[in-house]
C-alpha cells in the first residue's frame, strides 16, 4: 500500500511565486459535506408543482409502431399528460449526430421520442407525466402500444450482409463510418519478418453504470419565456446550445444548471432522447418535470461502448525491432450515432492509437462501423484506448514470446524513447513529449520486477500458475478544438476561469469544467491559492451554472486539470497583478516596488505588510473615491485558455498487473496492480493516485466482468447491478501509483490530463498476466471480458 | 379505499407519524417525505448499497424495506449519525484518503463501515475488503476506502482518535 507522496519541489520549478498547494495532497475541503449525505444530487431537488416523467420504452430490439392508445392511461390519478412521438416532433426537431471531418460518415435523423418505429429495446416511445413518480408508473401499464416486430440486425459481423435487412433503407447500407490508413510499406515487412504473430480480439459492450443514474429536471417558466435545467452532466453549456438548436431557444433563454453528479465517466457527457423529452415536457405543461432513470433504464437507455472485434497482427526482426503492426476493427453502436459528440470517435481512436507507444514505421488499420437493433455506443471513459491498447500490448507480448525475450526488455528497446520528442506517430498523431522509458524504469523497479518473475517461477513449480502482464500506453488530454469544432459540433474546447477578490479578501472563481468526484473543485483552489497568493480556506469555487461561469466544454478527454486548470491559472495571475495596480494607486507607489504574500501586499524590498486583502477590497469597492481619476480597480477578471499548439497533449504511462490463475476451475485472482503515470504536472498526487485507480477498476471490469449480453433477438438478458458483475471491493488489488512528471510546454502549468489512463491500461495488462499464467498450458485468451469460461475454454477442459 | 397505514417511529432523534401507502419503501420515505438527502438510490434491488440506513441499530438496505416495518423503530441516517458524531472518526479518515469522489456511495458506506468498525475490531484489510463488499462504488477503485477504514481500525486499537482534517495555512 502506497501512501499520497508530496512531490512538491522534488521535480519541477514551481509556477507561483508562493506555491504552497500546487503538488501537494491537499484533501478536497468542498467534499466533507458528500461525507455528511448534505451532497445536492439532482434526485434531492424538489420543486413546487414538479412533476415526474416515465416512459414506455420498446421492448423490443426493432419495431413498428401502429397505433398508441393512451386514454386510459390519462385518467389515472394524478397524470398530468400521456405525449407520444408525434407530438414531441411538433416542438423537438430531430438531430442527425455526424462530425464534418469523419468523411463519410452517416447517420438517420432520431427523434426524442420515436416516431413510426423504435429501433433499440429501450428506446422512449410514450411519456407518461404525473404528479407523482408512483402514480406515473401506475400509468404507464395503462399505456396500450399496438406494434410489430420488425427484423432486427444484432450481430455486427453480418450487419453488411447483402440479406442483412437495413436499419434504414434512406442509408443505402449499415455502414455508419469507414476508415482505411497504410502508412509504410506492411505487406513486403510482414512478408520478410523474422517473426509474425496474430491474434483476434473481442471486447464485450459494456457501459458505465454510475450509481446515481442519469438525470435531470427541466423547468420552463412561460412568464420568462425561459428554461432551467437540472441536470447531471459533464457539459453544461453544450447541453445549453442543444437545448437552444432542438427547441429554437437563444443562449439567454436556456439555464443549465448541474450540481453533485453521482458519477458520470462519460456517460454523462452525450445527450439522450429522453432529456429533449423531459424539457419539452416541461415546455408543454409549463410546470417542471423530473426524470430519474431506474436501473433498468439505466442499463437499456444509457450508452453502451467498446463492441469490437479486432484482428491483429505484428511483424518483428530477430533482434527485435517491432516491425509493424495491422489492424482490420469491427465496431457496432446501435441504430444511431449518438448526439452530439458521434459513435464513430471510438473505432476512430483504436485506428488512431494502435502501435502508438512504439517506433516501428508501417502500420495498416481498417476499420468499419456499423448499425444495429441495440442500445447506441458511444464515448465512455477511455474512448477506444482500452481497446487499442490491449490489440497493441496482446500483440507485443505474442511477438516476445515468439522471440523468447522477456516482455520488459521487448519494450524498453521498442518504445519511442524518451529524447525523440516532438515526434508523430506512425497514425499521424502528434506526440509533444513522453516518458515511457523512464515510466517502464520506474515499474520494474517499483514491483521488484526480478523478484517477482523468481517467485512465479517457483511457484510454477508447486503447481500455481501466476502471470505478470505490462501495458504500455498513450492517452489523448488537453484537446484541441481539431477533435469536434472542425467537425461542425458545437463542443467548446476553450475553457474559462472567472475570479473575484471579495471585499473581505476571499477569492471566489467562477470555472466553466463541474465536479463530478473526480477533484476539480479542489485543484482550481488549489491553484487559485497559490496564484493569487492567499491560503486555500480562503478560496470558493463555483461550478456547473451556465448563467454565471465563462463558457466552456466541460468534463470530457481528461481536459479538467490541464485546460480548466491553466484558465484557473491565468485568471488569478491576473487578478494578483490588478491586486498590485490598486494597491500602487492606493500607497501611490509604483507597482514594481510591491509584491504578493499570502493576502497581504508588500514592500518587496523590506517585506514589510503594507495592505491586506480585506483593505484592497474595502477601497476597491467602497471607496473608489479615494483613488485617481481614471483608475478602475477591476476586482474580477475573466481568462480563457484553449490548448491549440498540438491536436492534443498526450499522457502516458505504463501498468503492471500480477494474477494468479487455477487451471481447474479458471478463476482469476487479482493479486497487485502498479502503475506509473506521467500527466505532466500533478496537481495534488492524491487525487491522480485515486483517478488512477477507479480508472483501473474500471478498466478491470472491463477485461474480467463487465458484458452487456444480449440474445438472439436482441433483447438485453443482463438488465440489473445484480446480473451484469462490475467489480466490487473484494475481487480488487491494490493498486500502487507512482508519478513521472514531464509537463506539456503548452501552458503555463504544464498539466496533462489524468482521468481515463488507468482505463486504458488496465484491460490489457489484466490480459496479458492472465496469458502470461497460461504459458505452460500453451494458451491464450484473447476476448474480454475474460470469464473462467473462457479460460477453461483455452484450456480445452470444457 | 383508503390503503395507507399510520406509522410512527423515530428518525435521527425525531418522533414521526405518517400516514403512508404500505408499498413505500422506507428509503422513498426518508427521501421525500422527510426531505433527507443522505441515503442515495442506486439500483433499487438490494445490489449495491448506496440506500442503506440503521433500523434498531442494524444496518439494512432501505430500498428492500418498507417504512410500514420501520414503523415503531428507530431509524438513523448518515445525518443523524453525522450529528451524534459516530462517524466522526470515519468521516474524517475518508476525508484524509479521499476515500470518495462523486461521493453517492458514501453514506451507505461509512454506515457499512462503522458496523464493521463495530463489529470486527480487529479486521485486516482483506476482511475490510470482504465486508464493504456489498457496498458498490463506481468511482474510487475502493482502495482509498480500504485505507480510510484500516486507518480507524489502527487508531481505535490504539486508543486515538482521528485527527480532524484542517486546510493546511
Ligand atoms: S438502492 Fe438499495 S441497494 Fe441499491
Ligand atoms: S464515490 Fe462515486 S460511487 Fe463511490
Amino acid at each position: 500500500m502506497n501512501k499520497p507522496t508530496d512531490l512538491k519541489g522534488l521535480v519541477l520549478d514551481p509556477v507561483t511565486n508562493d506555491q504552497r498547494y500546487i503538488g501537494n495532497s491537499e484533501p478536497r475541503h468542498g467534499a466533507r459535506r458528500l461525507l455528511e449525505g448534505q451532497g445536492t444530487y439532482i434526485d434531492d431537488i424538489q420543486l413546487p408543482r414538479m412533476g415526474h416523467v416515465v416512459f414506455w420504452r420498446s421492448p423490443v430490439a426493432h419495431m413498428k409502431i401502429n397505433k398508441i392508445h393512451t386514454e386510459q392511461a390519462s385518467k389515472m390519478p394524478g397524470v398530468l399528460a400521456v405525449v407520444d412521438g408525434l407530438q414531441m416532433a411538433k416542438i423537438c426537431k430531430p438531430w442527425v449526430a455526424t462530425l464534418g471531418h469523419l468523411a463519410g460518415m452517416k447517420s438517420a435523423p432520431q427523434h426524442a421520442l420515436a416516431v413510426d418505429r423504435a429501433c433499440w429495446q429501450g428506446e422512449p416511445v410514450v411519456a407518461v407525466v404525473a404528479e407523482t413518480r408512483v402514480q406515473a408508473e401506475d400509468a404507464l401499464q395503462l399505456v396500450d402500444v399496438e406494434w410489430e416486430e420488425l427484423p432486427a440486425v444484432i450481430s455486427m459481423e453480418s450487419a453488411l450482409d447483402p440479406e442483412t435487412p437495413l436499419i434504414h433503407p434512406e442509408l443505402g447500407d449499415n455502414l455508419c463510418f469507414t476508415r482505411s490508413l497504410d502508412v509504410g510499406n506492411v505487406d513486403q515487412v510482414f512478408a520478410s519478418a523474422d517473426v509474425v504473430a496474430e491474434a483476434t480480439f473481442g471486447f464485450g459492450r459494456h457501459t458505465g453504470v454510475t450509481l446515481e443514474p442519469r438525470c435531470q429536471i427541466a423547468d420552463y417558466n412561460p412568464g420568462e419565456r425561459r428554461l432551467t435545467v437540472y441536470h447531471s452532466q459533464q457539459a453544461p453549456h453544450m447541453m445549453q446550445d442543444l437545448y437552444c438548436r432542438q427547441f429554437g431557444f437563444s443562449e439567454s433563454d436556456v439555464h443549465v444548471i448541474c450540481k453533485d453528479v453521482g458519477g458520470s465517466f462519460g456517460i454523462k457527457v452525450h445527450a439522450y432522447p429522453d432529456d429533449f423529452a423531459t424539457v419539452g415536457l416541461s415546455m408543454m405543461l409549463e410546470r417542471p418535470v423530473k426524470f430519474v432513470a431506474d436501473r433498468l433504464e439505466s442499463f437499456t437507455s444509457d450508452i453502451h461502448a467498446r463492441e469490437h472485434r479486432i484482428k491483429g497482427r505484428i511483424a518483428a526482426n530477430k533482434a527485435g525491432d517491432i516491425l509493424a503492426f495491422e489492424i482490420d476493427d469491427l465496431t457496432g453502436i446501435g441504430p444511431y450515432s449518438m448526439f452530439p459528440r458521434t459513435s464513430a470517435i471510438e473505432g476512430n481512436q483504436v485506428v488512431n492509437l494502435v502501435g502508438g507507444p512504439y517506433k516501428h514505421q508501417n502500420y495498416r488499420a481498417h476499420l468499419n462501423v456499423v448499425f444495429q437493433n441495440k442500445t447506441p455506443t458511444c464515448q465512455y471513459r477511455g474512448v477506444g484506448h482500452p481497446i487499442a491498447c490491449a490489440v497493441t500490448e496482446g500483440l507485443v507480448d505474442l511477438a516476445a514470446q515468439k522471440l523468447q525475450m522477456d516482455p520488459l526488455e521487448f519494450r524498453k528497446r521498442n518504445v519511442i524513447p524518451d529524447d525523440a520528442y516532438p515526434c508523430s506517430g506512425i497514425s499521424g498523431i502528434k506526440l509533444e513529449v513522453l516518458s515511457h522509458e523512464q515510466c517502464l524504469r520506474t515499474i520494474e523497479k517499483m514491483m521488484d520486477y526480478p523478484a517477482l518473475r523468481k517467485e512465479q517461477a517457483e511457484l510454477r513449480k508447486k503447481g500455481i500458475y501466476r502471470g505478470i502482464g505490462f501495458a504500455t500506453l498513450i492517452e489523448l488530454t488537453n484537446p484541441s478544438p481539431a477533435f469536434y469544432g472542425v467537425g461542425g459540433a458545437r463542443i467548446a474546447s476553450q475553457d474559462g476561469a472567472s475570479v473575484r477578490l471579495d471585499p473581505s479578501g476571499v477569492v471566489s472563481v467562477l470555472v466553466g469544467v463541474g465536479e463530478q468526484g473526480q477533484g476539480t473543485e479542489g485543484i482550481y483552489a488549489q491553484i487559485a491559492a497559490d496564484a493569487v497568493g492567499v491560503s486555500i480556506n480562503q478560496v470558493r469555487i463555483v461550478t456547473g451554472d451556465t448563467d454565471v461561469t465563462p463558457y466552456g466544454g466541460g468534463t470530457w478527454a481528461s481536459r479538467g486539470a490541464g485546460v480548466g486548470g491553466e484558465a484557473v491559472l491565468l485568471a488569478c495571475q491576473a487578478l494578483q497583478e490588478n491586486i498590485l495596480k490598486l494597491a500602487g494607486a492606493i500607497l501611490n507607489r509604483p507597482v514594481s516596488e510591491l509584491s504578493v504574500h499570502r493576502s497581504h501586499v508588500l514592500d518587496k524590498a523590506t517585506g514589510e505588510q503594507l495592505l491586506p486583502f480585506s483593505e484592497i477590497g474595502r477601497i476597491g469597492y467602497f471607496r473608489t473615491d479615494t483613488l485617481p481619476a481614471g483608475f478602475s480597480a477591476d476586482l474580477m477578471v475573466t481568462r480563457h485558455y484553449t490548448q491549440k499548439d498540438y491536436p492534443f497533449i498526450f499522457t502516458n504511462g505504463v501498468q503492471a498487473s500480477y494474477v494468479e490463475v487455477d487451471p481447474d476451475t479458471g478463476f482469476v485472482k487479482l493479486l497487485k496492480h502498479w502503475a506509473v503515470e506521467d500527466c505532466g504536472r500533478v496537481i495534488n498526487p492524491m487525487l491522480v493516485n485515486e483517478q488512477v485507480r477507479g480508472a483501473i477498476v474500471q478498466g478491470i471490469g472491463g477485461a474480467l466482468f463487465e458484458e452487456c449480453l444480449y440474445d438472439d433477438s436482441g433483447l438485453l438478458r443482463n438488465g440489473s447491478m445484480a446480473d451484469y458483475l462490475v467489480p466490487m471491493a473484494n475481487e480488487m488489488p491494490d493498486i500502487e501509483v507512482a508519478h513521472v512528471e514531464t509537463p506539456t510546454q503548452s501552458s503555463k502549468l504544464g498539466a496533462k490530463g489524468a482521468g481515463e489512463a488507468g482505463t486504458a491500461g488496465a484491460p490489457g495488462a489484466v490480459q496479458n498476466a492472465i496469458n502470461d499464467a497460461l504459458v505452460p498450458f500453451n494458451a491464450t485468451v484473447f476476448e474480454q471480458p475474460i470469464t473462467s469460461e473462457k479460460i477453461l475454454r483455452a484450456l480445452k477442459k470444457i | 379505499m383508503n390503503l395507507k397505514k399510520k406509522i410512527s417511529l423515530t428518525v435521527n432523534g425525531t418522533l414521526v407519524n405518517a400516514e403512508i401507502e404500505p408499498r413505500r419503501h422506507l428509503v422513498d420515505f426518508l427521501r421525500e417525505d422527510l426531505h433527507l438527502k443522505g441515503p442515495h438510490l442506486g439500483c433499487e434491488q438490494g445490489a449495491c448499497g448506496a440506500c442503506t440506513v440503521k433500523v434498531d441499530g442494524q444496518i439494512i438496505r432501505g430500498c428492500l424495506y418498507l417504512a410500514v416495518q420501520a414503523d415503531g423503530c428507530v431509524v438513523e441516517t448518515v445525518e443523524g449519525l453525522t450529528k451524534s458524531g459516530v462517524l466522526a472518526d470515519l468521516q474524517e479518515s475518508f476525508m484524509r484518503h479521499n476515500a470518495m469522489q462523486c461521493g453517492f456511495c458514501s453514506s451507505g458506506m461509512l454506515l457499512a463501515a462503522a458496523e464493521l468498525v463495530e463489529k470486527q475490531p480487529k479486521a485486516n484489510r482483506e476482511e475490510v475488503r470482504e465486508w464493504i463488499s456489498g457496498n458498490y462504488c463506481r468511482c474510487t477503485g475502493y482502495h482509498s476506502i480500504v485505507d480510510a477504514i484500516v486507518d480507524v481500525l489502527d487508531a481505535r486499537a490504539k486508543g486515538q482518535k482521528i485527527k480532524p482534517v484542517t486546510a493546511h495555512a
